[in-house]
């Protein structure tokens, strides 16, 4: 059991339901869009699988790590970057990193190797020492995105990891993140409600009002259309 | 055991680098009390006579009196500003980072309050020697002395503000814990008047000020500032301050707790 595996997971805040009975598998070296819209409950999903609350029923895999019985080997492996942005403004590259290291049983040189490799990958070797209030918009969302790797995660989690950004470092951002699945053998799951940061052979879930409604890869479920049309025809009037 | 304490040193320095980022933070929680100290006490000198009780053994003045409330009120402030912007304001994306590390919860909860203890003793003793150059000593020992009550006095307000940032799900801005938790805890305690003068007015509200855990902090660190123990305070601090941080340990249990409550996930 490799990858992610997520069973029957379902959930509700009170009477409103977010996720209905979903599950879906993602393997090594896969990059899985979940794809939907406002509202469907793609950051529910990221906290049960970040163990942020627990599901009252269904199970959740972490390279072959039972999130409810072994946590903290499911963690290990898990990297993530949250919706919102989660660094401390006020501190440097280097602090935000030497910090998260830290959290993941990494010191020393060791962990100033790994960051300098992380930073390395995006290309940002040489902000190490600014101020991440200093940095813009996609320079801090990289940063993340390095900051998640530094742990050597065998599985990503991104939960719209490319809002706010321009077209051109959207582009950068979601190439970059393709290729680490495709190299380093990540397993790689995108939250998003855009179209074009899939390519086609990407496996693509959608999720809609708290059910996979499709799961498959995107050449296949969009057919003839375009993945755009495709997408709005399924969910088109929530929109 | 190295990954437990690497963590702990992290997240001390994290908060430590935080504060000294943000001056505004360390002078308003330095000119709270000091308003207190300057104005209020002054203005009460002559109208509150203070009989000698224990720690005291002589004559005290007002302003010697408050000392110790507004060393509890620092601790007070502190600890409930610390847990709750973690979880409210913009910092709950870095309590949700903080919590996917691979360490047990309970012991990340645990290092987050020893570390914004540790500040909050910090500006205690910078409190202390503004209050020195307004003429307000006390002995060296006595300084030294408060150090271990401060500990577990910020400890146990600390782990009160985690445990309402876990779940309370109404007080939802500062403002709210100001009013329904903060001023209470402060007012109805031994940090302005001792209990003999409360129960001069009324024998409940001395009975209220006696049981609050706030006036066993104070009297905890009055006591300490005499170079005395008062083991009944710190009992007392000890066994609230374990109900808290086990309030708070459950309330980021994933499994029972209701951290979900506190807002959008994303
Ligand atoms: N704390 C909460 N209490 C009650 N309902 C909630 C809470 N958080 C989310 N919801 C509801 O659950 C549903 C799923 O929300 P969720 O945030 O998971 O969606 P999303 O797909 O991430 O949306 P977005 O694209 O806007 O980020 C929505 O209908 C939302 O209103
Ligand atoms: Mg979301």
């Amino acid at each position: 059991m490799t990858g992610l595996r997520v069973e029957n997971l379902s959930y509700a805040y009170g009477a409103r339901q977010a996720l209905d009975r979903v599950s879906f598998r993602v393997e090594p070296g896969t990059f899985c869009a979940l794809l939907g819209p406002n509202g469907a409950g793609k950051s529910t999903l990221f906290a049960l699988l970040t163990r942020l609350f627990a599901a009252p029923q269904g199970r959740i895999g972490i390279a072959g790590h039972d999130m409810a019985r072994a946590p903290r080997q499911a963690l290990r492996q898990m990297g993530v970057v949250f919706q919102q942005p989660t660094l401390d403004l006020d501190l440097t590259v280097q602090c935000n990193l030497s910090y998260f290291a830290a959290l993941h049983g990494l010191r020393g040189a060791r962990a100033q190797a790994r960051i300098e490799a992380a930073l390395e990958r995006l290309e940002m070797r040489g902000r190490l020492g600014e101020r991440v209030r200093d940095l813009n918009g996609g320079h801090r969302r990289r940063l993340e995105i390095a900051r998640s790797l530094i742990h050597h995660p065998k599985v990503l989690l991104l939960d719209e990891p490319t809002v706010g950004l321009d077209a051109a470092t959207r582009r950068a951002i979601t190439a970059h993140v393709h290729d680490l699945s495709r190299r380093k053998g990540l397993t790689v799951l995108w939250a998003t409600h855009l179209t074009d940061e899939i390519d086609d052979a990407d496996q693509l879930l959608i999720l809609h009002r708290g059910r996979l409604t499709e799961d498959g890869t995107a050449r296949q479920l969009r057919g003839g259309l375009g993945l755009a049309d495709h997408f709005l025809r399924l969910t088109g009037e929530a929109a | 055991m190295m990954d437990w304490l690497a963590a702990l040193t992290a997240i001390t320095q994290r908060e430590a680098l935080r504060f000294i980022g943000q001056r505004g933070r360390f002078v308003a929680a330095l000119v709270r009390p000091m308003l207190w100290l300057v104005v209020f006490a002054a203005g009460f000198r002559a109208a509150l006579g203070l009989s000698i009780t224990p720690p005291y053994a002589t004559y005290t003045t007002y302003e010697v009196y408050i000392v110790p409330g507004l060393c509890g009120m620092i601790l007070l402030f502190n600890g409930m500003q610390s847990s709750l912007s973690m979880v409210y304001d913009r910092e709950m994306g870095s309590m949700r980072l903080l919590l996917t590390s691979p360490l047990p919860r309970w012991w990340l909860l645990v290092c987050r309050l020893l570390a914004s203890t540790a500040i909050s003793i910090l500006q205690v003793y910078v409190f202390l020697g503004l209050a020195a150059l307004f003429g307000i000593r006390f002995s060296w020992g006595g300084y030294a002395a408060l150090l271990p009550a401060l500990v577990p006095a910020g400890l146990m307000l600390g782990a009160l503000g985690l445990a309402l940032s876990s779940v309370i799900r109404q007080l939802e801005n500062f403002a709210g814990v100001m009013n329904f938790v903060i001023f209470p805890m402060f007012f109805l305690s031994t940090a302005l008047y001792p209990l003999w003068k409360m129960a001069e007015s009324s024998a409940l509200l001395r009975d209220i000020c006696a049981v609050n855990p706030f006036s066993q902090a104070v009297e905890l660190i009055r006591f300490a500032l005499y170079q005395q123990l008062n083991a009944a305070a710190l009992a007392w601090v000890l066994l609230s301050g374990l109900v808290w941080l086990g309030l708070a340990v459950w309330g980021y249990d994933p499994e029972r707790g209701l951290i979900r409550k506190a807002g959008k996930p994303g």
